[in-house]
């Protein structure tokens, strides 16, 4: 007999999370309450004299399965909006409806069935399931390996793309780049001055004149440049003019 | 507290799953709802099993679980190729099977 708090703590972490694959937003969200139904499927199954399958269900389901969703969801990008418009009329409705309709059906079905008294337990450890899957049901457990190679090769191929075009070298496209008449030579730097050394400020050529091509593209589209103009040095002609007589006394 | 009630319970988890694959769009949301569909299926099975006290439902929800994981494995994989051609994972977008 399972204990009714047992059963009851089980169908409350299964039935509330599995909601949130109705109406939770994000689907990180529904990824992760969905591994919490898997965790309390493990407890059941552990209450039902299956402790096997319990740690089964763990491993494969909340470590495996549910892990590879969110490796899919990080893929795909986690912030895919899901469109709420309705593509056939009512859907959402006749949606309901029928999964209302589905769970009256099954439970009247179970309702209606007669069972006798539950028969004697028989635990499902690993060493009272191992006779059926190795000697029974051996060939079942044989076709299972050939069905999950198929599986990984499947993935691996419906994941693959082919390159269509080889790979260009750096050389390449810098060979390239020339070709089509580009300056070889890096860009000025922007300006480096003694009260302002950010990106924003353009160099100064010789004559004393900004370099617009210095300022990175980004920030003069956001108009979040200096035009470098207070950055001009009046007197630098005379002051190398002294500088030069200097040396040469 | 008879095992008959965890059948009960598979149920409504059956019907939760359903309403998710009819509900949602997101493709990956939906392919949860499988999965949650096949659970509730495992624990119909396992429960049926403890109430005839025999194993070979639970050998059953054992190979239940491989299959899922193997549809799994190509199931996102199916998800994945069809990002990667339209860059959406919604259900309404590809319609190119459209009758």
């Amino acid at each position: 007999m399972v204990s009714p708090f047992l059963f009851w703590f089980v169908a409350v972490i299964t039935v509330i999370p599995s909601l949130a694959l109705l109406f939770a937003r994000k689907a990180v969200h529904v990824a992760m309450a969905v591994v919490l139904v898997m965790v309390g499927l493990a407890v059941a199954y552990v209450a039902l004299e299956a402790p096997f399958l319990g740690v089964v269900q763990i491993v494969v389901y909340t470590g495996a399965v549910m892990m590879l969703f969110l490796f899919v969801l990080m893929l795909v990008g986690v912030d895919q909006r899901e469109s709420l418009r309705e593509t056939i009329a009512g859907q959402r409705w006749i949606a309901l409806v029928l999964s209302i309709g589905v769970a009256a059906l099954l439970i009247s079905v179970v309702d209606r069935a007669g069972f006798g008294e539950p028969a004697v337990a028989k635990t499902g450890g690993p060493a009272e399931v191992a006779p059926y899957l190795f000697g029974n049901y051996v060939l079942v457990v044989e076709t299972l390996g050939f069905l999950l190679i198929t599986a990984a090769i499947g993935a691996l191929v419906l994941t693959h793309v082919p390159r269509l075009f080889p790979r260009r070298t750096q050389r390449e496209v810098q060979a390239a780049r020339v070709a089509a008449g580009a300056n070889p030579v890096n860009k000025t730097f922007p300006g480096v001055y003694a009260t302002h050394n950010a990106l924003d400020a353009p160099a100064l050529d010789p004559e004393g004149n900004p370099i617009e091509e210095s300022v990175s593209r980004v920030l003069k589209v956001r108009h979040q440049t200096t035009d470098g103009i207070e950055f001009k040095d009046e007197n630098r002609s005379r002051r190398r003019e002294l500088g030069a007589k200097e040396g040469d006394a | 507290m008879s095992p008959i009630n965890f059948v009960y319970l598979a149920s409504v988890l059956f019907a939760i799953g359903a309403a998710a694959v009819l509900l949602r769009r997101n493709a990956i949301v939906a392919f949860m709802g499988v999965e949650l569909m096949l659970n509730a299926a495992n624990l119909t099975l396992v429960a049926f099993s403890r109430m005839h006290g025999v194993l070979e439902g639970q050998i059953m929800a054992f190979f239940v679980m491989v299959v899922a994981a193997a549809e799994v494995v190509v199931g996102l994989a199916i998800i994945i190729a069809v990002f990667r051609s339209r860059q959406t994972i919604s259900l309404d977008e590809p319609t190119e099977l459209k009758g």
